[in-house]
Protein backbone atom coordinates (compact mmCIF):
# COMPACT_ATOMS: atom_id res chain seq x y z
CA UNK A 1 0.00 0.00 0.00
CA UNK A 2 1.02 3.18 -0.98
CA UNK A 3 2.57 5.83 1.86
CA UNK A 4 0.21 8.54 3.30
CA UNK A 5 1.03 11.96 1.49
CA UNK A 6 3.81 13.74 3.47
CA UNK A 7 1.75 16.83 3.72
CA UNK A 8 -1.92 16.61 3.91
CA UNK A 9 -5.43 18.67 4.28
CA UNK A 10 -9.06 17.66 4.19
CA UNK A 11 -9.37 15.11 1.64
CA UNK A 12 -6.25 12.78 2.88
CA UNK A 13 -6.44 13.60 5.84
CA UNK A 14 -6.67 10.30 7.49
CA UNK A 15 -5.39 8.63 4.81
CA UNK A 16 -2.08 7.26 6.73
CA UNK A 17 -4.85 5.71 9.05
CA UNK A 18 -4.31 1.61 7.59
CA UNK A 19 -8.65 1.52 8.79
CA UNK A 20 -9.76 4.09 6.86
CA UNK A 21 -10.13 2.02 3.60
CA UNK A 22 -12.94 0.00 5.52
CA UNK A 23 -16.14 0.96 6.23
CA UNK A 24 -16.30 0.57 9.67
CA UNK A 25 -12.98 2.60 9.97
CA UNK A 26 -14.51 5.76 7.50
CA UNK A 27 -18.10 5.92 9.16
CA UNK A 28 -16.31 6.23 12.29
CA UNK A 29 -14.64 9.26 10.76
CA UNK A 30 -17.90 10.38 9.93
CA UNK A 31 -18.27 8.76 6.76
CA UNK A 32 -21.50 8.17 4.99
CA UNK A 33 -23.18 11.19 6.78
CA UNK A 34 -22.75 13.52 3.53
CA UNK A 35 -24.60 10.81 1.58
CA UNK A 36 -27.03 10.72 4.04
CA UNK A 37 -27.56 13.86 3.91
CA UNK A 38 -27.84 14.49 0.25
CA UNK A 39 -30.31 11.86 -0.30
CA UNK A 40 -32.71 12.52 2.92
CA UNK A 41 -32.58 16.49 3.22
CA UNK A 42 -31.64 17.55 -0.14
CA UNK A 43 -33.08 17.32 -3.48
CA UNK A 44 -31.09 16.47 -6.47
CA UNK A 45 -31.19 20.16 -7.90
CA UNK A 46 -29.77 21.50 -4.67
CA UNK A 47 -26.80 19.14 -4.18
CA UNK A 48 -25.95 19.89 -7.90
CA UNK A 49 -26.48 23.64 -7.04
CA UNK A 50 -24.18 23.26 -4.10
CA UNK A 51 -21.27 21.71 -5.71
CA UNK A 52 -21.77 24.08 -8.71
CA UNK A 53 -21.80 27.32 -6.04
CA UNK A 54 -18.22 25.59 -4.88
CA UNK A 55 -16.37 26.14 -7.95
CA UNK A 56 -15.26 22.47 -7.70
CA UNK A 57 -13.74 21.48 -11.24
CA UNK A 58 -12.56 18.38 -12.47
CA UNK A 59 -9.31 17.01 -10.99
CA UNK A 60 -8.92 14.49 -14.23
CA UNK A 61 -7.00 17.29 -16.20
CA UNK A 62 -9.38 19.48 -17.93
CA UNK A 63 -10.63 21.27 -14.93
CA UNK A 64 -14.45 21.28 -16.16
CA UNK A 65 -16.80 22.10 -13.63
CA UNK A 66 -17.96 19.28 -12.06
CA UNK A 67 -21.57 21.05 -10.72
CA UNK A 68 -21.88 22.10 -14.65
CA UNK A 69 -21.29 18.56 -16.10
CA UNK A 70 -23.77 16.87 -14.00
CA UNK A 71 -27.06 19.75 -14.86
CA UNK A 72 -26.43 18.30 -18.15
CA UNK A 73 -28.02 15.11 -17.44
CA UNK A 74 -31.18 15.14 -18.75
CA UNK A 75 -34.13 15.31 -16.53
CA UNK A 76 -36.89 14.49 -18.46
CA UNK A 77 -35.32 11.36 -19.67
CA UNK A 78 -37.38 8.07 -19.32
CA UNK A 79 -33.86 5.78 -20.63
CA UNK A 80 -31.57 4.72 -17.70
CA UNK A 81 -28.86 7.14 -16.38
CA UNK A 82 -25.39 6.24 -16.13
CA UNK A 83 -22.16 7.37 -14.10
CA UNK A 84 -18.53 6.49 -14.76
CA UNK A 85 -15.67 6.61 -12.17
CA UNK A 86 -12.62 7.44 -14.71
CA UNK A 87 -10.02 5.64 -12.49
CA UNK A 88 -7.58 4.86 -15.48
CA UNK A 89 -4.90 6.62 -14.38
CA UNK A 90 -2.28 6.45 -16.79
CA UNK A 91 -1.35 10.62 -16.87
CA UNK A 92 3.06 9.50 -16.83
CA UNK A 93 4.08 11.71 -13.79
CA UNK A 94 -0.13 10.61 -11.97
CA UNK A 95 -0.47 8.87 -9.00
CA UNK A 96 -2.69 10.31 -6.83
CA UNK A 97 -5.92 8.79 -7.68
CA UNK A 98 -3.68 5.58 -7.18
CA UNK A 99 -4.03 6.74 -3.36
CA UNK A 100 -7.57 7.31 -2.93
CA UNK A 101 -8.58 3.79 -4.61
CA UNK A 102 -5.69 2.76 -2.12
CA UNK A 103 -6.36 4.14 1.02
CA UNK A 104 -9.57 5.89 0.83
CA UNK A 105 -11.83 3.63 -1.93
CA UNK A 106 -14.96 4.70 0.33
CA UNK A 107 -14.56 8.75 0.30
CA UNK A 108 -14.54 8.14 -3.79
CA UNK A 109 -17.85 5.87 -3.69
CA UNK A 110 -19.83 8.43 -1.20
CA UNK A 111 -18.85 10.61 -3.72
CA UNK A 112 -20.17 8.58 -6.12
CA UNK A 113 -23.53 7.97 -4.38
CA UNK A 114 -23.92 11.73 -4.06
CA UNK A 115 -23.06 12.34 -7.23
CA UNK A 116 -25.83 9.14 -8.52
CA UNK A 117 -28.73 11.25 -6.51
CA UNK A 118 -27.71 14.70 -7.92
CA UNK A 119 -27.53 13.18 -11.69
CA UNK A 120 -30.75 9.78 -11.26
CA UNK A 121 -27.88 7.70 -12.24
CA UNK A 122 -29.18 4.12 -11.40
CA UNK A 123 -25.57 2.48 -11.71
CA UNK A 124 -22.10 3.17 -12.03
CA UNK A 125 -19.32 2.03 -13.72
CA UNK A 126 -15.86 2.40 -12.03
CA UNK A 127 -12.98 2.32 -15.00
CA UNK A 128 -10.50 1.55 -13.31
CA UNK A 129 -6.76 0.55 -15.29
CA UNK A 130 -5.80 -2.42 -15.42
CA UNK A 131 -2.00 -2.35 -14.12
CA UNK A 132 -4.00 -1.50 -10.67
CA UNK A 133 -4.79 -4.75 -9.83
CA UNK A 134 -3.76 -4.14 -6.03
CA UNK A 135 -5.68 -0.31 -5.98
CA UNK A 136 -8.78 -2.06 -8.15
CA UNK A 137 -8.96 -5.12 -5.19
CA UNK A 138 -9.17 -2.31 -2.47
CA UNK A 139 -11.64 -1.08 -4.23
CA UNK A 140 -13.89 -3.66 -4.77
CA UNK A 141 -13.66 -5.08 -1.53
CA UNK A 142 -14.70 -1.59 -0.53
CA UNK A 143 -17.57 -1.85 -2.41
CA UNK A 144 -18.20 -5.42 -1.24
CA UNK A 145 -18.48 -4.33 2.33
CA UNK A 146 -20.63 -1.53 1.32
CA UNK A 147 -22.74 -3.28 -0.83
CA UNK A 148 -23.14 -5.87 2.84
CA UNK A 149 -24.04 -3.17 4.68
CA UNK A 150 -26.68 -1.27 2.49
CA UNK A 151 -24.86 1.39 1.63
CA UNK A 152 -25.72 0.54 -2.40
CA UNK A 153 -28.01 -1.86 -3.95
CA UNK A 154 -31.85 -1.52 -3.84
CA UNK A 155 -32.88 0.65 -1.02
CA UNK A 156 -29.30 2.78 -0.42
CA UNK A 157 -28.54 3.94 3.31
CA UNK A 158 -31.79 2.76 3.89
CA UNK A 159 -33.84 5.99 1.64
CA UNK A 160 -35.34 4.16 -0.82
CA UNK A 161 -32.77 5.43 -3.73
CA UNK A 162 -31.45 2.82 -5.96
CA UNK A 163 -27.72 2.69 -6.85
CA UNK A 164 -25.44 -0.17 -8.15
CA UNK A 165 -21.65 0.07 -8.45
CA UNK A 166 -19.82 -1.84 -10.73
CA UNK A 167 -15.98 -2.33 -11.36
CA UNK A 168 -14.19 -3.25 -14.00
CA UNK A 169 -10.75 -3.22 -15.07
CA UNK A 170 -9.43 -2.12 -18.24
CA UNK A 171 -6.32 -3.81 -19.85
CA UNK A 172 -3.81 -1.22 -20.54
CA UNK A 173 -4.75 1.41 -22.96
CA UNK A 174 -3.70 5.22 -22.32
CA UNK A 175 -6.59 6.22 -24.66
CA UNK A 176 -8.83 4.60 -22.61
CA UNK A 177 -8.86 7.46 -19.68
CA UNK A 178 -10.35 9.96 -22.57
CA UNK A 179 -14.41 9.70 -21.30
CA UNK A 180 -15.79 8.85 -24.33
CA UNK A 181 -12.41 6.10 -25.10
CA UNK A 182 -13.72 5.03 -21.69
CA UNK A 183 -17.30 4.53 -22.62
CA UNK A 184 -16.19 2.17 -25.99
CA UNK A 185 -14.09 0.12 -23.83
CA UNK A 186 -16.71 -0.09 -21.02
CA UNK A 187 -18.51 -1.13 -23.84
CA UNK A 188 -16.19 -4.41 -24.80
CA UNK A 189 -15.18 -2.73 -27.32
CA UNK A 190 -11.50 -0.71 -28.57
CA UNK A 191 -11.16 2.10 -27.02
CA UNK A 192 -11.03 4.47 -29.73
CA UNK A 193 -12.91 7.99 -28.86
CA UNK A 194 -16.14 9.46 -30.27
CA UNK A 195 -16.44 12.14 -32.01
CA UNK A 196 -18.72 14.96 -29.97
CA UNK A 197 -21.63 16.31 -30.20
CA UNK A 198 -23.63 14.15 -28.79
CA UNK A 199 -21.52 14.66 -25.56
CA UNK A 200 -21.71 11.55 -22.65
CA UNK A 201 -24.51 13.32 -21.11
CA UNK A 202 -26.51 12.89 -24.02
CA UNK A 203 -24.85 9.55 -25.55
CA UNK A 204 -22.47 7.78 -23.56
CA UNK A 205 -22.10 4.49 -21.80
CA UNK A 206 -24.28 2.00 -23.90
CA UNK A 207 -26.01 4.50 -25.70
CA UNK A 208 -27.87 6.02 -22.15
CA UNK A 209 -27.27 9.44 -20.52
CA UNK A 210 -23.33 9.12 -18.84
CA UNK A 211 -21.77 11.53 -16.72
CA UNK A 212 -17.85 10.91 -16.31
CA UNK A 213 -15.86 12.28 -13.35
CA UNK A 214 -12.40 11.84 -12.19
CA UNK A 215 -11.93 9.36 -8.88
CA UNK A 216 -10.32 12.74 -7.07
CA UNK A 217 -13.37 15.03 -8.37
CA UNK A 218 -15.74 12.37 -6.67
CA UNK A 219 -13.81 12.25 -3.66
CA UNK A 220 -13.91 16.24 -2.97
CA UNK A 221 -17.41 16.08 -2.84
CA UNK A 222 -18.43 14.49 0.38
CA UNK A 223 -16.97 17.47 1.89
CA UNK A 224 -18.54 20.00 0.33
CA UNK A 225 -21.80 18.48 1.16
CA UNK A 226 -20.88 18.46 4.87
CA UNK A 227 -18.94 22.31 4.74
CA UNK A 228 -20.74 23.85 2.27
CA UNK A 229 -19.39 25.80 -0.63
CA UNK A 230 -18.12 28.66 1.13
CA UNK A 231 -15.96 26.23 3.15
CA UNK A 232 -14.73 24.82 0.06
CA UNK A 233 -14.10 28.21 -1.11
CA UNK A 234 -11.42 28.89 1.29
CA UNK A 235 -9.26 26.79 0.25
CA UNK A 236 -7.43 27.63 -2.78
CA UNK A 237 -7.74 30.52 -5.11
CA UNK A 238 -10.90 32.37 -6.63
CA UNK A 239 -11.25 30.57 -9.49
CA UNK A 240 -9.65 27.37 -8.79
CA UNK A 241 -10.97 26.70 -5.22
CA UNK A 242 -10.02 23.73 -2.86
CA UNK A 243 -6.98 21.06 -2.60
CA UNK A 244 -5.43 19.21 -4.86
CA UNK A 245 -3.28 15.65 -4.52
CA UNK A 246 0.53 16.63 -6.19
CA UNK A 247 2.65 13.65 -7.26
CA UNK A 248 5.61 15.03 -7.13
CA UNK A 249 8.55 13.07 -9.44
CA UNK A 250 11.77 13.25 -10.72
CA UNK A 251 14.92 15.00 -9.63
CA UNK A 252 13.91 15.78 -5.97
CA UNK A 253 14.84 14.77 -2.57
CA UNK A 254 11.57 13.87 -1.67
CA UNK A 255 8.97 12.67 -4.42
CA UNK A 256 5.76 11.41 -3.49
CA UNK A 257 1.88 13.29 -2.81
CA UNK A 258 1.43 16.65 -1.26
CA UNK A 259 -2.26 17.03 -0.55
CA UNK A 260 -2.18 21.44 -0.84
CA UNK A 261 -4.34 24.14 -2.09
CA UNK A 262 -4.71 25.40 -5.36
CA UNK A 263 -2.46 28.33 -6.13
CA UNK A 264 0.18 27.16 -4.00
CA UNK A 265 3.82 27.99 -5.70
CA UNK A 266 5.53 25.46 -8.24
CA UNK A 267 8.66 26.10 -6.43
CA UNK A 268 7.03 25.88 -3.07
CA UNK A 269 5.88 22.73 -3.72
CA UNK A 270 9.17 21.57 -5.30
CA UNK A 271 12.20 23.80 -2.88
CA UNK A 272 9.96 23.38 0.45
CA UNK A 273 7.95 20.48 0.38
CA UNK A 274 9.83 18.36 -1.69
CA UNK A 275 13.50 18.93 -0.46
CA UNK A 276 14.50 20.35 -3.75
CA UNK A 277 16.92 18.77 -5.92
CA UNK A 278 19.59 16.39 -5.08
CA UNK A 279 23.12 16.52 -4.92
CA UNK A 280 22.96 20.58 -4.76
CA UNK A 281 22.49 20.33 -8.67
CA UNK A 282 20.26 23.33 -10.44
CA UNK A 283 16.95 22.50 -11.64
CA UNK A 284 16.55 23.07 -15.43
CA UNK A 285 12.78 22.32 -15.94
CA UNK A 286 9.57 21.06 -14.47
CA UNK A 287 6.54 19.79 -15.94
CA UNK A 288 3.53 20.65 -14.08
CA UNK A 289 1.45 18.73 -14.66
CA UNK A 290 1.34 15.65 -15.72
CA UNK A 291 3.23 14.92 -19.67
CA UNK A 292 0.98 16.10 -21.62
CA UNK A 293 1.34 19.40 -20.48
CA UNK A 294 4.34 21.86 -21.88
CA UNK A 295 7.39 21.91 -19.57
CA UNK A 296 8.12 25.55 -17.99
CA UNK A 297 12.31 26.77 -17.39
CA UNK A 298 13.89 27.23 -13.83
CA UNK A 299 13.29 31.02 -14.39
CA UNK A 300 9.14 30.24 -14.53
CA UNK A 301 8.48 28.52 -11.23
CA UNK A 302 7.04 31.47 -8.91
CA UNK A 303 3.78 30.25 -10.70
CA UNK A 304 1.03 29.81 -8.69
CA UNK A 305 -0.51 26.15 -9.88
CA UNK A 306 -3.57 26.99 -10.95
CA UNK A 307 -4.93 27.41 -14.71
CA UNK A 308 -5.91 30.85 -14.49
CA UNK A 309 -2.07 31.43 -13.73
CA UNK A 310 -0.46 28.59 -15.62
CA UNK A 311 -2.37 29.37 -18.48
CA UNK A 312 -0.20 32.88 -18.78
CA UNK A 313 2.70 30.51 -19.21
CA UNK A 314 1.39 28.54 -21.96
CA UNK A 315 0.52 25.36 -19.85
CA UNK A 316 -1.82 24.01 -17.55
CA UNK A 317 -2.58 22.13 -13.96
CA UNK A 318 -3.91 19.01 -15.88
CA UNK A 319 -3.17 16.14 -13.09
CA UNK A 320 -1.02 17.93 -10.97
CA UNK A 321 2.00 15.07 -11.72
CA UNK A 322 5.11 17.25 -11.38
CA UNK A 323 8.20 16.19 -12.91
CA UNK A 324 11.68 17.61 -11.89
CA UNK A 325 14.43 17.47 -14.37
CA UNK A 326 18.03 18.60 -13.61
CA UNK A 327 20.76 20.51 -14.80
CA UNK A 328 22.20 17.47 -16.24
CA UNK A 329 18.78 16.79 -18.16
CA UNK A 330 19.14 16.09 -21.57
CA UNK A 331 15.85 17.80 -23.14
CA UNK A 332 16.15 16.05 -26.19
CA UNK A 333 16.18 12.75 -24.62
CA UNK A 334 12.92 14.15 -22.66
CA UNK A 335 11.69 14.47 -26.28
CA UNK A 336 12.49 11.29 -27.65
CA UNK A 337 11.02 9.49 -24.29
CA UNK A 338 7.69 11.65 -24.56
CA UNK A 339 6.64 11.01 -28.17
CA UNK A 340 7.81 7.74 -28.05
CA UNK A 341 4.91 7.49 -25.32
CA UNK A 342 2.55 8.86 -27.43
CA UNK A 343 3.51 7.29 -30.54
CA UNK A 344 2.64 3.85 -28.79
CA UNK A 345 -0.37 4.96 -27.21
CA UNK A 346 -2.36 6.82 -30.46
CA UNK A 347 -5.05 4.61 -30.99
CA UNK A 348 -4.54 4.86 -34.45
CA UNK A 349 -7.98 6.45 -36.06
CA UNK A 350 -6.64 10.55 -36.94
CA UNK A 351 -4.38 10.25 -39.57
CA UNK A 352 -3.09 13.75 -38.22
CA UNK A 353 -2.20 11.77 -34.51
CA UNK A 354 -1.35 8.17 -35.77
CA UNK A 355 1.29 9.43 -38.46
CA UNK A 356 2.05 12.87 -36.63
CA UNK A 357 3.20 10.91 -33.36
CA UNK A 358 5.41 8.94 -35.34
CA UNK A 359 6.92 11.82 -37.30
CA UNK A 360 7.61 13.67 -34.46
CA UNK A 361 9.42 10.78 -32.58
CA UNK A 362 11.37 10.07 -35.15
CA UNK A 363 12.53 13.26 -35.94
CA UNK A 364 13.79 13.92 -32.39
CA UNK A 365 15.28 10.57 -32.36
CA UNK A 366 17.52 11.56 -35.32
CA UNK A 367 18.44 14.80 -33.86
CA UNK A 368 19.31 13.30 -30.46
CA UNK A 369 21.56 10.56 -32.26
CA UNK A 370 23.34 13.46 -33.99
CA UNK A 371 22.39 12.66 -37.52
CA UNK A 372 19.55 15.85 -37.42
CA UNK A 373 19.74 18.08 -39.58
CA UNK A 374 18.83 22.59 -39.50
CA UNK A 375 15.68 21.43 -41.27
CA UNK A 376 14.69 19.10 -38.75
CA UNK A 377 13.79 21.66 -36.06
CA UNK A 378 11.14 23.30 -38.60
CA UNK A 379 10.15 19.79 -39.49
CA UNK A 380 9.16 19.43 -35.56
CA UNK A 381 7.03 22.84 -35.09
CA UNK A 382 5.12 21.93 -38.69
CA UNK A 383 4.37 18.64 -37.46
CA UNK A 384 3.03 19.73 -34.03
CA UNK A 385 1.16 23.03 -35.21
CA UNK A 386 -0.67 20.15 -37.74
CA UNK A 387 -1.80 17.94 -34.73
CA UNK A 388 -3.27 20.67 -32.85
CA UNK A 389 -7.01 20.78 -32.98
CA UNK A 390 -7.33 18.56 -35.81
CA UNK A 391 -8.63 15.17 -33.87
CA UNK A 392 -11.46 13.36 -32.52
CA UNK A 393 -10.28 13.63 -29.14
CA UNK A 394 -7.18 15.61 -27.23
CA UNK A 395 -4.57 13.10 -27.67
CA UNK A 396 -2.87 14.59 -30.67
CA UNK A 397 -2.93 18.03 -28.96
CA UNK A 398 -1.19 16.46 -25.60
CA UNK A 399 1.04 14.57 -27.58
CA UNK A 400 2.38 18.53 -29.08
CA UNK A 401 1.75 20.38 -26.40
CA UNK A 402 4.94 19.06 -24.83
CA UNK A 403 7.70 18.80 -27.88
CA UNK A 404 6.08 22.43 -28.37
CA UNK A 405 7.05 23.25 -24.87
CA UNK A 406 10.74 22.03 -25.31
CA UNK A 407 10.67 23.80 -28.12
CA UNK A 408 9.97 27.17 -26.59
CA UNK A 409 12.33 26.77 -23.96
CA UNK A 410 15.07 24.48 -24.66
CA UNK A 411 15.46 25.17 -27.97
CA UNK A 412 19.22 25.34 -27.45
CA UNK A 413 19.51 21.98 -26.94
CA UNK A 414 18.36 20.99 -29.89
CA UNK A 415 20.16 23.76 -31.99
CA UNK A 416 23.18 22.20 -30.46
CA UNK A 417 22.43 18.24 -30.98
CA UNK A 418 22.09 19.31 -34.57
CA UNK A 419 25.45 21.52 -34.83
CA UNK A 420 27.66 19.41 -33.21
CA UNK A 421 26.15 16.23 -34.68
CA UNK A 422 25.90 14.39 -31.28
CA UNK A 423 23.81 14.75 -27.85
CA UNK A 424 25.94 17.39 -25.68
CA UNK A 425 25.09 16.12 -22.32
CA UNK A 426 27.15 13.37 -21.19
CA UNK A 427 25.91 12.87 -17.35
CA UNK A 428 22.04 13.03 -19.06
CA UNK A 429 20.04 9.72 -18.03
CA UNK A 430 20.46 7.15 -21.13
CA UNK A 431 18.39 6.30 -23.34
CA UNK B 1 -15.27 -25.59 -25.10
CA UNK B 2 -12.05 -25.20 -23.90
CA UNK B 3 -13.17 -22.83 -21.68
CA UNK B 4 -13.33 -24.46 -17.95
CA UNK B 5 -17.00 -24.90 -16.43
CA UNK B 6 -15.53 -22.52 -13.54
CA UNK B 7 -14.22 -19.60 -15.27
CA UNK B 8 -17.45 -19.51 -17.77
CA UNK B 9 -19.37 -19.33 -14.36
CA UNK B 10 -17.79 -16.24 -13.46
CA UNK B 11 -17.86 -14.76 -17.32
CA UNK B 12 -21.94 -15.13 -16.60
CA UNK B 13 -21.60 -13.25 -13.44
CA UNK B 14 -19.89 -10.83 -15.22
CA UNK B 15 -22.69 -10.40 -18.06
CA UNK B 16 -25.28 -10.22 -15.52
CA UNK B 17 -23.52 -6.43 -14.19
CA UNK B 18 -23.92 -4.92 -17.90
CA UNK B 19 -26.78 -3.92 -19.89
CA UNK B 20 -25.65 -5.29 -23.17
CA UNK B 21 -23.36 -8.91 -22.95
CA UNK B 22 -20.41 -7.09 -24.84
CA UNK B 23 -20.08 -5.20 -21.65
CA UNK B 24 -18.52 -7.82 -19.92
CA UNK B 25 -15.87 -8.78 -22.99
CA UNK B 26 -13.19 -7.27 -21.11
CA UNK B 27 -13.85 -8.80 -17.85
CA UNK B 28 -14.41 -12.02 -19.96
CA UNK B 29 -11.18 -11.87 -21.39
CA UNK B 30 -8.83 -11.16 -18.25
CA UNK B 31 -10.52 -14.23 -17.00
CA UNK B 32 -9.84 -16.64 -19.67
CA UNK B 33 -6.21 -15.40 -20.28
CA UNK B 34 -5.88 -16.01 -16.52
CA UNK B 35 -6.06 -19.78 -17.11
CA UNK B 36 -4.92 -19.62 -20.50
CA UNK B 37 -2.24 -17.75 -20.44
CA UNK B 38 -2.95 -15.73 -23.83
CA UNK B 39 -6.13 -15.49 -26.30
CA UNK B 40 -5.71 -18.47 -29.00
CA UNK B 41 -7.57 -18.62 -32.41
CA UNK B 42 -9.85 -21.40 -30.67
CA UNK B 43 -10.75 -19.24 -27.13
CA UNK B 44 -11.28 -16.59 -29.68
CA UNK B 45 -13.79 -18.70 -31.67
CA UNK B 46 -15.38 -19.42 -28.07
CA UNK B 47 -15.60 -16.43 -27.19
CA UNK B 48 -17.00 -14.88 -30.03
CA UNK B 49 -19.71 -17.16 -30.04
CA UNK B 50 -20.44 -16.70 -26.43
CA UNK B 51 -20.81 -13.02 -27.24
CA UNK B 52 -22.38 -13.26 -30.50
CA UNK B 53 -19.43 -11.24 -32.55
CA UNK B 54 -17.06 -12.78 -34.58
CA UNK B 55 -13.71 -14.02 -33.44
CA UNK B 56 -12.19 -11.83 -35.40
CA UNK B 57 -14.09 -8.95 -33.42
CA UNK B 58 -12.45 -10.35 -30.52
CA UNK B 59 -8.96 -10.21 -31.34
CA UNK B 60 -9.79 -6.76 -32.79
CA UNK B 61 -10.08 -6.02 -28.79
CA UNK B 62 -6.89 -8.26 -27.89
CA UNK B 63 -4.57 -6.80 -29.77
CA UNK B 64 -5.93 -3.08 -28.67
CA UNK B 65 -5.03 -3.41 -25.46
CA UNK B 66 -1.20 -4.14 -23.84
CA UNK B 67 -2.26 -6.49 -21.10
CA UNK B 68 -4.06 -8.94 -23.85
CA UNK B 69 -1.93 -11.54 -25.74
CA UNK B 70 -2.44 -13.54 -28.72
CA UNK B 71 0.83 -15.69 -28.21
CA UNK B 72 2.53 -17.77 -25.39
CA UNK B 73 3.95 -16.15 -22.77
CA UNK B 74 6.18 -16.33 -19.72
CA UNK B 75 5.00 -17.81 -16.65
CA UNK B 76 5.92 -14.03 -15.15
CA UNK B 77 5.71 -10.93 -16.73
CA UNK B 78 8.42 -8.85 -15.68
CA UNK B 79 7.91 -5.08 -16.81
CA UNK B 80 10.31 -2.42 -15.44
CA UNK B 81 8.67 1.22 -16.11
CA UNK B 82 10.87 3.49 -18.82
CA UNK B 83 8.52 6.59 -18.69
CA UNK B 84 9.90 9.87 -18.05
CA UNK B 85 9.52 9.87 -14.66
CA UNK B 86 11.18 6.45 -14.09
CA UNK B 87 13.77 7.70 -16.52
CA UNK B 88 14.60 10.24 -14.52
CA UNK B 89 15.75 7.81 -11.77
CA UNK B 90 17.35 4.83 -13.10
CA UNK B 91 14.65 3.05 -14.39
CA UNK B 92 16.08 2.55 -17.73
CA UNK B 93 19.78 1.44 -16.25
CA UNK B 94 17.50 -1.24 -13.95
CA UNK B 95 16.14 -2.71 -17.39
CA UNK B 96 19.73 -3.20 -19.41
CA UNK B 97 21.23 -4.22 -16.24
CA UNK B 98 17.98 -7.03 -15.95
CA UNK B 99 18.50 -7.58 -19.61
CA UNK B 100 21.89 -8.80 -19.39
CA UNK B 101 21.44 -10.61 -16.62
CA UNK B 102 18.89 -12.87 -17.76
CA UNK B 103 20.27 -12.37 -21.49
CA UNK B 104 16.99 -11.10 -22.53
CA UNK B 105 16.17 -8.17 -25.23
CA UNK B 106 12.71 -6.35 -24.45
CA UNK B 107 9.70 -8.58 -25.88
CA UNK B 108 12.22 -11.89 -25.31
CA UNK B 109 10.89 -15.05 -22.99
CA UNK B 110 13.78 -17.24 -21.32
CA UNK B 111 14.18 -20.49 -22.60
CA UNK B 112 12.48 -22.49 -19.55
CA UNK B 113 9.32 -20.09 -20.27
CA UNK B 114 9.80 -18.61 -17.12
CA UNK B 115 10.17 -15.29 -17.20
CA UNK B 116 8.89 -12.39 -20.33
CA UNK B 117 10.92 -9.41 -19.93
CA UNK B 118 9.96 -5.93 -21.48
CA UNK B 119 9.81 -2.39 -20.81
CA UNK B 120 6.40 -0.22 -19.99
CA UNK B 121 5.16 3.23 -19.88
CA UNK B 122 3.68 5.22 -17.39
CA UNK B 123 2.17 2.38 -14.23
CA UNK B 124 1.82 5.61 -11.85
CA UNK B 125 4.29 4.50 -9.19
CA UNK B 126 6.48 7.88 -10.54
CA UNK B 127 6.91 9.11 -7.00
CA UNK B 128 8.66 5.29 -5.90
CA UNK B 129 11.02 4.98 -9.15
CA UNK B 130 12.69 3.23 -10.23
CA UNK B 131 9.78 0.09 -10.28
CA UNK B 132 8.93 -2.70 -12.01
CA UNK B 133 5.57 -4.57 -12.50
CA UNK B 134 5.71 -8.59 -11.61
CA UNK B 135 2.49 -9.95 -12.84
CA UNK B 136 -0.23 -7.94 -10.72
CA UNK B 137 2.81 -7.16 -8.16
CA UNK B 138 4.33 -3.76 -8.47
CA UNK B 139 7.51 -3.47 -6.47
CA UNK B 140 8.71 -0.14 -6.17
CA UNK B 141 11.97 1.85 -5.05
CA UNK B 142 14.39 -0.69 -6.51
CA UNK B 143 17.90 -1.54 -6.69
CA UNK B 144 19.47 -4.00 -8.96
CA UNK B 145 19.87 -6.60 -6.13
CA UNK B 146 17.03 -6.34 -4.88
CA UNK B 147 15.01 -6.42 -8.27
CA UNK B 148 17.33 -9.92 -9.18
CA UNK B 149 16.54 -11.37 -5.38
CA UNK B 150 12.98 -10.87 -6.56
CA UNK B 151 13.55 -12.32 -9.36
CA UNK B 152 15.50 -15.65 -8.53
CA UNK B 153 12.11 -16.40 -6.20
CA UNK B 154 10.00 -16.73 -9.02
CA UNK B 155 8.64 -20.01 -9.74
Amino acid sequence: MLKAPYVTNYLTEHFGEDDYGTLEGYKRRGGYEAARKALSQMSPEEVIDQVKDSGLQGRGGAGFSTGMKWSFMPKDSDKPKYLACNADESEPGSFKDRIILERGPHLMLEGILIAAWATGAEKTFIYCRGEYAFPGACVQRAIDEAYAAGVFGKNALGTGFQHDVVLMLGAGAYICGEETGLLESLEGKKGQPRKKPPFPAQYGAFGMPTTVNNVESFSHVPFIINNGAEWFKGFGTDKSPGTTIFGVSGHVVRPGLYELPLGTRLDEIIFEHAGGVPGGKKLKGAIPGGMSMPILPAGQLEVPMANEFLREHKTMLGTGGIMVMDETTCMVRAGVVISYFFRDESCGQCTQCREGTGWMHKVIERIERGAGTDRDIGILEDVAAKMEGQTICAFADAAAWPIQGLLRHFRNDFEEHVSRKKCPFSESFEL
Amino acid sequence: MVISEEIRAKIDAEIAKYPVKRGALLPALHLVQSEHGYISNELAKELGELFEIRPIEVMEVVSFYNMFYDSPQGRHHVYVCTNLPCSLRGGRDLLRQLESHLGLKPGQTSADGRITLNHEECLGACGYAPMMRVGAQYYENLDLEQAKKILSELE
